[in-house]
Parts: structure tokens; C-alpha cells; sequence
């Protein structure tokens, strides 16, 4: 990989934000690139949702800077970060239960055809391209006619990530992508997030639980109380380093020189 | 292009996936019903054609009302307010002509405008207060009801106004709004060609648009849906536009036909919509449902109040038979809706 010739493509550097007199991040730096997955790491109220809430442009962050492809942006809205090519998909998955698979993957960006008072909904081009999309990201759908509410946990989650890919994203930041499923739907959903990196997307995975970053993760980028403890390399630490870390353990000085 | 054999769909059966449509209750619903009234009334007149208009005209009238109002459910809103619509729609219309000499059509572009300003008011109202659009509606509904009594006693001193066939259009405007076309002998009312007319509309527009695409997940969830870039605020202002212009179509169409109007006009009728909208299985919280079974619910309706008539049996009974019905289909449609997750 030719990382040094161009600009990663998220660089976050020194951010900060406070509400009121709680400091909820403080001096955050870190870097993704296409193709590679981060696993932001960190206990609950470590500062990891409100960290990618700066970074899909919910909040707007009060100190440092985000640079995409090596351009300093702001984000007023999330209709911004998305016009950037970031892609949130949240825990809760923004999707419609009782609506069919193709319909919820278009929901807001449908396909039309025909003209003038006859321009429609093109349901035809919607099952196809959905049926597609999942296929190229490895889901098997057993039918797009069906609700979304008959999916199980892994597959919402599945169809949630191929839509983002689908429409466009460069980084898609995942939040607990796998906190609330089974051992094998976990399997499921860890898989897709391989294929999204090996389609060159730069991937944010948040979660609290290393077992499931581990495996798939190229680096660590470690909360705790708000502040960043660094990003390592996956060849520089261990599962249960990491682990120490999240905790709230100093970093091992081997790791510490590492960086160095 | 559909796969050729996938062996994980061999569930879906005709049978089944008839099962998930929302509008099944309802149409099971009115073979019950025709069928039960052909049998108790059928010597009556219920069979007849002449059965079949007097059924259809209520069926009608109910239904333009209800196809808006199913539109909104599904966006997952109530509008309450639209009987109380009904009154001030009619009424505005006959002051207007007859009070002030207005031209008919003058007077009716007046109506619309004051439809889509109510429409506008509730929708605003509901999307900037975030409150139960429930309340909100039951609010307006009295405060509508209040001011189309208020000011037609003041400017006419009365409550109820005659004398709207003599405005001038009136022969025209009575064509389009309250019209008959014979069949076989028998007037049917212009209405419900305008009802079948809106019904295909609603349809198409669920179904076959992306605006309607995005009534359902409005509906279905509406922070979701806000998420990937659905306007939900304008989708539900839209419909509450939508369910007052109906309303005011409606307000129109009595006006026309009984050439006046009464203050009290309307009266239940919001209840009523409702009530044939959740038993053509559009679903109370949002999300699920369709205007042809607003359709449906609205014959049943129609059959039903008609057919009690035809019957002889006192019509004290029909709210009974009414509020059954909308326990039944509740019941029906959680039924369905739990086969429409599972399939």
C-alpha cells in the first residue's frame, strides 16, 4: 500500500469537545484509510458516541480539526458528512420493520422511471439493484418483497452496511455493530465489514467488546474518560493489551516504544 | 429478474401472502355483511339497484374522507379536525354566495384556500410542538367547530343558511359536486365516481411514487427515516393538507346537494373515518395499511348503515353494530399484521 503518497482518508487531529463544564473528548487524534478497518475501543462513557457524532456532523467539535483527503472540512449537518462520503449506520439501524427489503434499502433515494405525472417508483430496478448489493456484499436475501421486520438482527445490520456501501460511502462508521446479536450473527456481521474494507472503504467500528474488533481490525484507537490513549498497530499489541487498555491501564512500555 | 427456484420460498403460498395484505379483514368483512343483509333485507330493497345507490352514496361520502385520512395514519398522524371542517367548509362556502353575492366558483376557490391554510395550521402545529397530533387535532376540531358557529351567528345571525341554488354557477358547480348518472333507471351519485377516482390516486401514489415511499416510513419510523434523508416534517404536512382538502370537498358536496349548509355539519365524522380506516387494516401507530382498504371499510360502512334501514330494525343500533365491528377488526388486523412479519 502506497499510504505515504497520499493523504489518509480521515485525519482527526487535536479535537475536542465540552458541554458545558463536562469535557466529554479532549485532544482526540487519529487516521483511517481506504481499505482498513479502526476499531475505536473504549468503555461505556468513554466518549465514543459523542466521537463519531463529531465526525457524522451531529455535533459540531469545539477545538481541533478534521481533514478528509487531506482537506480540512466542518460539518453543519449529517446531510454534510454524508455528502463527504461518510455513512453512520447507526445501532438502532434506521430501519423501517414493516417495510420490504428493497423498499427500506431505497427509502429516501428511490429509483424512478417513466415521466411527467407518470414518473414512479421503478420497483423493478429497486429489487434488482438490492438484490445486487446484497449478493456483492455475500447476503443472501431470501426474498426483497419481504418485511424488513422478518430479518433477523444480523441481516438488518448487513442490509444496513450494504446500503451505505451502495450509496456511496468512503467510511462508514459503524456503532456496536454487534452488541446486541447472537455468536453466529456476529460472524455474519464481521464478515460484511471485511468485504466493505476489501472494496477499499475505510471502516470506524466502535464497540466495547474486543473479541469482535480483534479479528478483523488493522488498528486500535483506544477511549478512556474522554481522552485518546493512541492508535496501535495490530502487530504492535495483543487482544489482551488492548483489553488492559480499555480498562484503563497505562499502555505496556513495549507498545509505549513502539509509537515512538 | 427473479431467481428460478430459491428452496427457502416455498412457504409463500398465494394463500399466504394474500394473508399479509392489510385490506383482507375488510374484504372479508363486506361479503359478511352484503351477504348477512341479502339474507335479512334482501326482500326489502337491499338487493336492488336502488339498494346499491342508497348503500354507495353513504359509502362515498365516508370514503373521500377516510382515503386522506388512511394516507395520514399511514404517515403516522390523526387528524380529528376534519369533521369540524366539514361544517366550516360548507358554511363558508353558502355565506360567501349567498350572504355576499359571491360567484360560486369564487366562493369555492375561497373554501380551498381556507382548506389548505386549516390543513397547513395542523400540520405546522403538530411538527413544531412535537405533540400527539391526537391532541392537537381534538384541539382544533372544537376550535374550528367553535368559530364556524360563532361566526355565522354573527354575520347571519343563524346557524343553518339556505339558498345556494341560487348563486350564481350553481347548475355547474351542482354537476360536478352532486351530480347523478343513471343506470339502468337508477340515479347513481357523482360522488362515488370522484371516491373510486381518489381511491386509484391514493393507490398509485402508495404504491408507485417515492412520496409514497415515504408516508411509509414516515410512518413506520420516522427518526429513521429522517436519517436517510426522507423530509418527514413536509411528508406529514402534506397529508394533514390532504385530509382537510377532503374534508372540504365533502363540505362542499353536502352544501351543493342540500343547497345550504348547517354549523354542525360533519359531525363525528372524524371518529367515523377512522374507524373505516382501521377496519380496512391500516394500522393505528403508523406504518401499514392502504386506501383500498379505507375503500372496503368505508362499503361496510355504507352496507351496514343502509342495510339496517332496509332491515326495518330501529337505526338506534347501528353504533352498536359499528363499534363490534371496530373491536373485530382490530382484533382481524393484528392477526394479519403478525402473518405479515412472519412470511
Amino acid at each position: 500500500m502506497n499510504e505515504t503518497l497520499q493523504a489518509p482518508l480521515i485525519d482527526v487531529r487535536a479535537l475536542g469537545k465540552t458541554f458545558g463544564s463536562v469535557i466529554a473528548l479532549q485532544d482526540i487524534s487519529m487516521r483511517v484509510s481506504r481499505g482498513e478497518v479502526m476499531a475505536l475501543l473504549g468503555d461505556n462513557g468513554a466518549g465514543k458516541s459523542t466521537l463519531i457524532k463529531c465526525l457524522s456532523g451531529v455535533y459540531t467539535p469545539d477545538r481541533g480539526q478534521i481533514f478528509i483527503d487531506g482537506h480540512p472540512v466542518n460539518f453543519a449537518n449529517p446531510r454534510e458528512a454524508m455528502a463527504h462520503g461518510i455513512a453512520t449506520v447507526y445501532q438502532d439501524l434506521a430501519m423501517i420493520p414493516l417495510m420490504s427489503v428493497a423498499r427500506n434499502f431505497f427509502l429516501g433515494a428511490e429509483p424512478t422511471t417513466g415521466w411527467g405525472p407518470f414518473r414512479r417508483f421503478d420497483q423493478q430496478e429497486a429489487d434488482r439493484v438490492a438484490r445486487a448489493e446484497l449478493a456483492r456484499m455475500g447476503i443472501d436475501i431470501r426474498a426483497t418483497t419481504q418485511a424488513v421486520g422478518t430479518l433477523s438482527g444480523g441481516e438488518r445490520q448487513s442490509l444496513a452496511i450494504a446500503r451505505a456501501v451502495h450509496f456511496g460511502a468512503r467510511l462508514l462508521i459503524l456503532d456496536e455493530p454487534t452488541s446486541a446479536l447472537g455468536v453466529k450473527e456476529v460472524a455474519i456481521v464481521l464478515r460484511y465489514i471485511e468485504s466493505a474494507r476489501d472494496r477499499g472503504v475505510g471502516v470506524i467500528f466502535i464497540t466495547h467488546n474486543v473479541r469482535h474488533a480483534y479479528p478483523i481490525s488493522n488498528a486500535f484507537t483506544i477511549l478512556n474518560r474522554g481522552r485518546c490513549y493512541g492508535t496501535f498497530q495490530k502487530e504492535d499489541v495483543t487482544r489482551d493489551e488492548v483489553t488492559e487498555m480499555m480498562a484503563g491501564n497505562s499502555p505496556p512500555a513495549r507498545v509505549t516504544q513502539a509509537l515512538e | 429478474m427473479p431467481p428460478s427456484h430459491d428452496e427457502r420460498l416455498h412457504t409463500t403460498s398465494p394463500v399466504y401472502r394474500l394473508l399479509a395484505r392489510p385490506e383482507l379483514g375488510a374484504v372479508g368483512g363486506v361479503i359478511i355483511v352484503w351477504l348477512f343483509f341479502a339474507i335479512v333485507a334482501g326482500s326489502q330493497g337491499f338487493l336492488t339497484l336502488r339498494g346499491m345507490a342508497t348503500y354507495l352514496e353513504v359509502s362515498a361520502e365516508l370514503g373521500i374522507l377516510a382515503i386522506a385520512v388512511a394516507l395520514l395514519m399511514i404517515g403516522g398522524e390523526f387528524d380529528l379536525s376534519v369533521g369540524s371542517i366539514i361544517g366550516a367548509s360548507g358554511m363558508l362556502l353558502t355565506i360567501l354566495s349567498v350572504e355576499y353575492a359571491w360567484s360560486l366558483w369564487a366562493a369555492l376557490l375561497a373554501v380551498v384556500l381556507f382548506a389548505v391554510s386549516a390543513g397547513l395550521f395542523n400540520g405546522y402545529l403538530v411538527i413544531k410542538t412535537r405533540l400527539p397530533s391526537f391532541i392537537v387535532t381534538l384541539a382544533t376540531l372544537f376550535v374550528f367547530r367553535g368559530l364556524t358557529i360563532g361566526v355565522t351567528r354573527l354575520l347571519t345571525g343563524r346557524t343553518q343558511l339556505g339558498g345556494l341554488r341560487e348563486a350564481a354557477g350553481y347548475d355547474i358547480v351542482k354537476l360536478i359536486f352532486a351530480g347523478e348518472i343513471p343506470v339502468a333507471g337508477v340515479d347513481f351519485p357523482v360522488s362515488i365516481v370522484w371516491w373510486l377516482l381518489l381511491a386509484a390516486a391514493a393507490t398509485w401514489i402508495l404504491l408507485r411514487t417515492p412520496f409514497g415511499n415515504w408516508i411509509f416510513g414516515t410512518g413506520g419510523d420516522a427518526q429513521a427515516a429522517r436519517s436517510v434523508g426522507v423530509p418527514t416534517g413536509r411528508v406529514k404536512i402534506t397529508l394533514f393538507v390532504g385530509t382537510a382538502l377532503a374534508a372540504a370537498f365533502v363540505g362542499i358536496m353536502q352544501a351543493v346537494s342540500f343547497s345550504g349548509a348547517d354549523v354542525l355539519r360533519g359531525e363525528l365524522r372524524e371518529f367515523y373515518a377512522i374507524i373505516v380506516v382501521v377496519i380496512g387494516g391500516t394500522l393505528l401507530t403508523g406504518g401499514y395499511g392502504s386506501a383500498i382498504g379505507a375503500v372496503f371499510g368505508a362499503l361496510i360502512f355504507g352496507m351496514v348503515r343502509q342495510g339496517i334501514v332496509f332491515t326495518g330494525v330501529d337505526a338506534d343500533w347501528f353504533q352498536v353494530f359499528l363499534g363490534g365491528m371496530l373491536l373485530l377488526a382490530v382484533l382481524v388486523n393484528h392477526y394479519v399484521r403478525q402473518r405479515a412479519l412472519r412470511l
